[in-house]
């Protein structure tokens, strides 16, 4: 596992080349390279692609289009396949978290959106992740009685529940899993919003209905299948792991079993 | 949330399930298969003698076979559907490609599944019609004529080195198949977690190294001139 080095003392200063993707929604893109100097070690891998941006724009150039927001590691909006491991080299952190002191002076990097079909390029570094979306509309919510708060402790949890149901509620929603996929499989995100609902007292009104809707509209949306490699695991940046996967997989199969010898209500007069 | 209606399609996750579950048809077959043809080295009179007794069980013989024919069948159609949408899903991927931690085994099953595919078809051919690479040679038991002498049959067959290495080979490939699928039916089935993953593969290279040292031992010392 790469480090995040942090023993350099004194900044240093670096040159580099970049491999950057340019592309217009709708047609077909190409790497553009740029060299870039004098990026400090202590910068952010988004700090870096700002510096390159500002050289661009006084250029009379165009700036590269990319996502970013919180640039601390939460938000999830941060989505570059950096040398081809979507948020970079240093696991367990986003892009915005990646430090230049992490790359060698005088390295060419190549930087790339995510690639999947059901994340189709906007511009650029940008892609449409709104497939997560849909597949947390078809699910990804409890229902719950409106009005006055209820007392923080009347639904007892627990303590093992609770911090299973917390990790998977780690995920962030960046889309990295798919990226690092060799199938464009969305499973460790669907995965990591049916455990953390699942789990939950909260979210059994819904457990099965949750679990068939989301799969059915992960599949429409386009994402792959899984194959149980582990790349999603090794590439999160939250650190979910795969046994998310497993207990996505196992509540499915057990909503569809039920689904199937379900019962189908009153026998109707008359009928059969 | 609308109640989701029965698809008649097989979900992704389905289509997953029907892999694990017919790929466990399928290893519970192949320690079956193993632990008959390892009676190879007691002798001829022990292989011949189990040879004879499934011979002797038609009824067990044809269940065992039609359920492995329809097991083999869906396993096929399941994982070219699986990979076809994974290949459009994927949609070329990034041009600087990196493996974290996907497993050789893991990332060959499509290509491993279909050399096995062929071997299994040249298998059946060979021995089970006995229709190729035996020269037309027959095998009648002495004791019984209405029996095949397996015994003789194998160590005709396999004192053709090319034959032999073919098989080898195919089971090699057989092998790295299983290193990955062993392990990776009970996480489709939602019976793995991170505890029982590192064992689980474990369990899966041993069985695969099991199934490849157990098959191969047979043409290896037919060739190596220990059994005649």
């Amino acid at each position: 596992m790469v480090k995040d080095n942090h023993s350099h003392s004194a900044d240093s200063v670096l040159n580099l080349r970049l491999r950057v993707w340019r592309q217009r929604r709708g047609q077909p893109g190409a790497f553009e390279e740029h060299a870039l100097q004098g990026v400090s070690t202590s910068a952010s891998f988004l700090e870096m692609m700002d510096m390159l941006n500002e050289k661009l724009v006084r250029d009379g150039k165009e700036p590269f289009a990319f996502d970013h927001d919180c640039r601390e590691g939460i938000c999830g909006m941060c989505s570059m396949t950096i040398n081809g491991m979507p948020h970079g080299p240093l696991p367990g952190v986003t892009t915005c978290q990646l430090h230049m002191r992490n790359f060698r002076d005088g390295e060419t990097i190549t930087v790339e959106p995510w690639r999947a079909r059901a994340f189709p390029v906007l511009r650029d570094l940008m892609v449409d992740r709104s497939g997560f979306d849909k597949v947390i509309q078809s699910g990804g919510f409890i229902s719950i009685r409106a009005g006055s708060a209820p007392e923080a402790n009347a639904t007892p949890i627990a303590k093992d529940v609770s911090d299973a149901a917390m990790d998977a509620a780690e995920c962030i929603g960046c889309g990295a899993c798919v990226a690092s996929c060799k199938n464009g499989s969305a499973m460790l995100f669907v995965g990591a919003k049916v455990t953390h609902l699942n789990l939950l007292p909260q979210g059994q009104p819904e457990r099965d209905r949750r679990v068939l809707a989301m799969v059915r509209t992960m599949d429409d949306v386009g994402f792959g299948n899984c194959t149980n490699q582990g790349e999603c695991q090794a590439h999160c940046p939250k650190g979910i792991t795969l046994d998310v996967i497993s207990h996505l997989n196992r509540d499915y199969l057990g909503a569809r079993v039920k689904a199937f010898f379900s019962s189908t209500g009153k026998a109707r007069r008359g009928g059969d | 949330m609308s109640t989701p209606s029965c698809n008649s399609a097989l979900s992704s996750i389905g289509k997953k399930a029907v892999m694990a579950l017919t790929g466990l048809l399928l290893v519970g077959f192949i320690l079956g298969h193993l632990s008959g043809n390892l009676l190879f080295f007691k002798g001829p009179e022990a292989l011949n003698a189990y040879a004879q007794w499934l011979h002797e069980h038609a009824a067990l013989i044809w269940t065992a076979r039609v359920t492995l024919l329809l097991g083999v069948i869906a396993h096929i159609a399941a994982g070219i559907s699986l990979t076809l949408e994974n290949r459009a899903a994927r949609s070329g991927g990034p041009a600087v490609e990196q493996t974290r931690r996907a497993s050789w085994g893991s990332l060959t099953m499509p290509y491993t599944g279909l050399v096995v595919l062929g071997f299994i078809v040249f298998h059946l051919l060979h021995y089970t019609f006995q229709s190729v690479a035996l020269g037309g040679q027959t095998f009648p038991l002495a004791t019984n004529p209405a029996f095949t002498d397996v015994h003789a049959m194998l160590v005709a067959g396999f004192s053709h080195s090319g034959v032999s290495a073919f098989y080898i080979i195919s089971l090699a490939l057989l092998s790295l198949h299983l290193s990955h699928g062993v392990s990776s039916m009970f996480q489709t089935l939602g019976l793995r977690n991170e505890r029982w993953r590192g064992r689980l593969d474990i369990l899966a290279i041993a069985f695969g190294w099991i199934v490849f040292l157990g098959f191969s031992a047979i043409p290896a010392s037919i060739l190596a001139g220990c059994i005649k």
